[in-house]
């Protein structure tokens, strides 16, 4: 008697909580990062309500698996992630938790965004931890390249118009616009990129190959020893030498990471540190997918233009 | 057991018999004309075809056994590269399978490692120096080597087994399906799991930021152990606007370490929690739990008859306070908590009302080094009269987010009369698949 009671109560309460979500018709999306909240949001237009997990500012990689984010999940129609095992310690819990079949994986409203998508740095032949915490399916900061961005946003639509084929046209509609800009935005970033082509710089966290391989720089080292291990006092000597040999003058950080080796890295050979935004949300300035490109050439530009270096 | 170690082992020197010519085989050009040659090559490749064959059934065999560990995949190396191939099936890539082709099952090289669930192994050393005559441990142990095989069942399920290994023996510590998306909201588990009776209870020893459980775990629920037992469980999120709030029901066996023993198929132990969790800001959360547990009690035992048919009622409060700003998470953090809980016992010479409770902070230096204090004091179960109460200092460094050492002081007043000096020394490290992180 008493538990029918309480699942009386407990039907009730439920019943209530989804009544306004169904009423918008709207598709209920969470995005594991901002960067895909934003392509969503630019192919759903108002036909979907979007939400994110991890800031634009925090290591993607290091995401605590907070409660609260299992009420964001038990609410979605489509969960997206960037896949190749950024997630992988945080996420796993979440989905388990959340008691939505939808975003399971495997299921219809789960979608990994990097199928359509350039991958670089896979792995070949023997991979162990002796090298870092390397990802075996490549690394997973593809989406620094507008055209993966392209590719986010294509699986991205056609999802959408699978979960909703009645806006197909729509998504495809606004595809195709989002399509067109990015490649109108990214003649101009490329132009402002092209006097520095090849130009030779250092990054902290393996977090921009996809972005120095569209935009013609070369990476000759980075400040982690390995990937996921802190600066060691051996390596950063060895990365000064080099530094100096190669004359590096840009050292590319991402916001989360702390800036004192960096800086002594730049007091001993003259370079300037620049804090690239990583993601959407990784500084004010990058609201969108666009504005981040924009706030990072710019960015970048000037830090090269200071240096001195061509 | 241990034939099936022979089977493993004859495996394993098989698997490296055949690989290591196989390479360099393989890395030789063949010398056109040498007709002799070319007939021992073929002579060769012939005999590795019906030695991977055979290899292959011995494998089948092995798995049918049930012997424990999967066998090792023949080398990579030793595949031809002219495999019959598939595509990764839509899904799994990205979801931890490897991207590109894939071998095909049954074929030669039976490779088919894509549906090997999740393997990893745990390792718990732990050193003791000082003295300390009422609980005395060893001074070097191999603690434990848990090791886990996590994947997904089918499209229903998942399943999670952690076998823990100590220096004789090995336990099952957890082993259970879950079934996240059944009807209603509810998350089902079935199967062999630790009790959620507060926060440690549910807790695995290496993810403790201790080298030792608190007093109140040793004196009150169950140890080590813990309440851990066969049974279901079943949780629900309780929908408000307000914070996360879940309520959790399980229903177990009611044999539990120490704690609970049932004579009879009707003594089954209960457990129910109540947890809430709010953001307080993007870097606070307080998360707030309460639980109860009740089972029977082995006290009443006599000539292996329960004559007494005593209980055990435990009640649990427990607070945790986070904060972690989220643009240097990973380099400084700060974790509070406290865990209170009651214990009932009625026992042959009466009612036994103990407390115990623990409160501990821990703080992150930087990105590898965390301190932390424990204070804790506890009646003992069967004695409320008996009171231990301790005070802990640590110190732990993380070489990498794969292993850790760990120093803590541990100053234990036990209610004999004993004082115990003590500083226990942890070594942690995990190999295989990248296990999530509790929170």
């Amino acid at each position: 008697m008493k538990i029918k009671h309480i699942a009386v109560v407990l039907g009730v309460l439920c019943a209530v909580n989804s009544a306004p979500a169904r009423a918008q018709g709207k598709l209920n999306v969470i995005a594991t990062t901002e960067d895909l909240a934003s392509i969503a949001q630019e192919i759903g237009g108002d036909r979907i309500a979007i939400d994110s997990i991890a800031k634009g500012y925090q290591d993607p990689h290091f995401v605590e698996a907070k409660p609260s984010f299992i009420l964001k999940l038990q609410r979605a129609d489509l969960l997206i992630v960037v896949g190749r095992e950024l997630e992988i310690g945080w996420l796993p819990p979440l989905i388990q938790q959340s008691r939505n079949a939808k975003v399971q994986p495997g299921a219809g409203g789960y979608l990994d965004a990097s199928g359509q998508v350039k991958i670089l740095e896979i792995p070949q032949g023997q991979v162990t931890r002796a090298m870092g915490d390397v990802h075996p399916l490549g690394n997973p900061h593809y989406w620094l390249d507008p055209e993966n961005g392209k590719g986010i946003a294509r699986a991205i639509s056609e999802k959408f118009s699978q979960l909703r084929p009645g806006d197909k046209a729509y998504f495809e509609q606004r595809l195709a616009d989002f399509s067109n800009r990015l490649t109108e935005a990214e003649k101009r970033w490329l132009a402002a990129m092209a006097p520095y082509k090849g130009l030779k710089i250092v990054t902290y966290h393996r977090s921009f190959p996809n972005f120095t391989d569209r935009f013609g720089l070369d990476v000759v080292g980075y400040v982690e020893p390995r990937p996921g291990i802190p600066p060691s006092p051996s390596h950063t000597l060895d990365l000064i030498q080099e530094m100096k040999r190669q004359n590096v003058k840009v050292i590319l950080v991402e916001p989360y990471f702390d800036l004192k080796t960096p800086n002594a890295i730049a007091r001993d050979t003259g370079a300037r540190v620049v804090v690239l935004a990583p993601s959407v949300g990784g500084v004010k300035e990058a609201t969108t997918y666009f504005s981040l490109f924009d706030y990072d050439i710019a960015t970048l530009v000037t830090a090269i233009k200071a240096s001195g270096a061509k | 057991m241990r034939s099936s170690g022979i089977w493993l082992a004859t495996t394993i020197a098989v698997c490296g018999f055949v690989a290591v010519p196989a390479t360099s085989w393989a890395q030789q050009a063949p010398a056109p004309g040498d007709a002799a040659a070319q007939a021992l090559r073929q002579e060769i490749a012939q005999l590795r075809t019906e030695f991977e064959a055979r290899l292959a059934a011995l494998e089948a065999k092995l798995s049918a056994t049930g012997g424990g560990a999967a066998p090792p995949a023949p080398e990579p190396a030793a595949q031809t590269a002219a495999a019959p191939a598939a595509q990764v099936p839509p899904g799994a890539e990205g979801a931890g399978g490897p991207g590109g082709a894939l071998p095909v099952y049954g074929g030669g090289s039976a490779a088919s490692k894509v549906f090997n669930p999740d393997m990893a192994v745990v390792g718990n050393f732990l050193g003791v120096g000082g003295s300390n005559s009422v609980n005395p441990a060893p001074a070097m142990e191999m603690r434990e080597s848990e090791v886990s095989f996590q994947a997904i069942v089918d499209p229903y399920a998942r399943a999670d087994f952690f076998l823990a290994f100590g220096e004789t023996g090995v336990d099952l510590e957890e082993g259970y399906v879950t079934f996240p998306t059944l009807p209603g909201g509810l998350l089902m588990k079935v199967g062999k799991l630790r009790a959620s009776f507060g926060k440690l209870n549910t807790a695995h020893t290496h993810i403790l930021p201790w080298a030792d459980r608190p007093l109140v775990t040793e004196n009150l629920v169950g140890g080590e152990e813990g309440i851990g037992d066969a049974g279901f469980s079943v949780a629900r999120l309780i929908p408000n606007p307000w914070i996360f709030l879940e309520a959790t029901g399980q229903v177990f066996r009611g044999d539990s370490g120490d704690i609970f023993h049932s004579s009879e198929r009707s003594d089954l132990s209960v457990i129910g929690r109540l947890r809430g969790y709010h953001d307080i800001t993007e870097s606070t959360n307080v998360d707030l739990g309460a639980s109860y547990a009740r089972g029977h009690n082995a006290s009443g035992i006599v000539d292996q008859t329960d004559l007494g048919r005593f209980t055990t009622e435990l009640v649990g409060v427990d607070a945790t306070i986070r904060w972690k700003p989220l643009r240097r998470s990973i380099y400084h953090s700060f974790v509070a908590r406290t865990e209170g809980v009651f214990s009932r016992r009625e026992q042959p010479d009466g009612r036994q009302s103990s407390n115990g409770f623990y409160v501990s902070g821990d703080y992150q230096l930087a990105r590898r080094w965390f301190t932390g204090a424990r204070y804790d004091a506890s009646d003992r179960a069967d004695d409320s009269s008996a009171r231990d109460t301790g005070q802990s200092l640590l110190l732990t460094y993380w070489p990498s987010e794969f292993s850790q050492i760990r120093g803590q002081f541990r100053r234990t007043k036990y209610a004999e009369g004993v004082t115990a000096n003590e500083l226990l020394f942890q070594f942690q490290f995990s190999i295989g698949a990248h296990g999530a992180h509790a929170f």
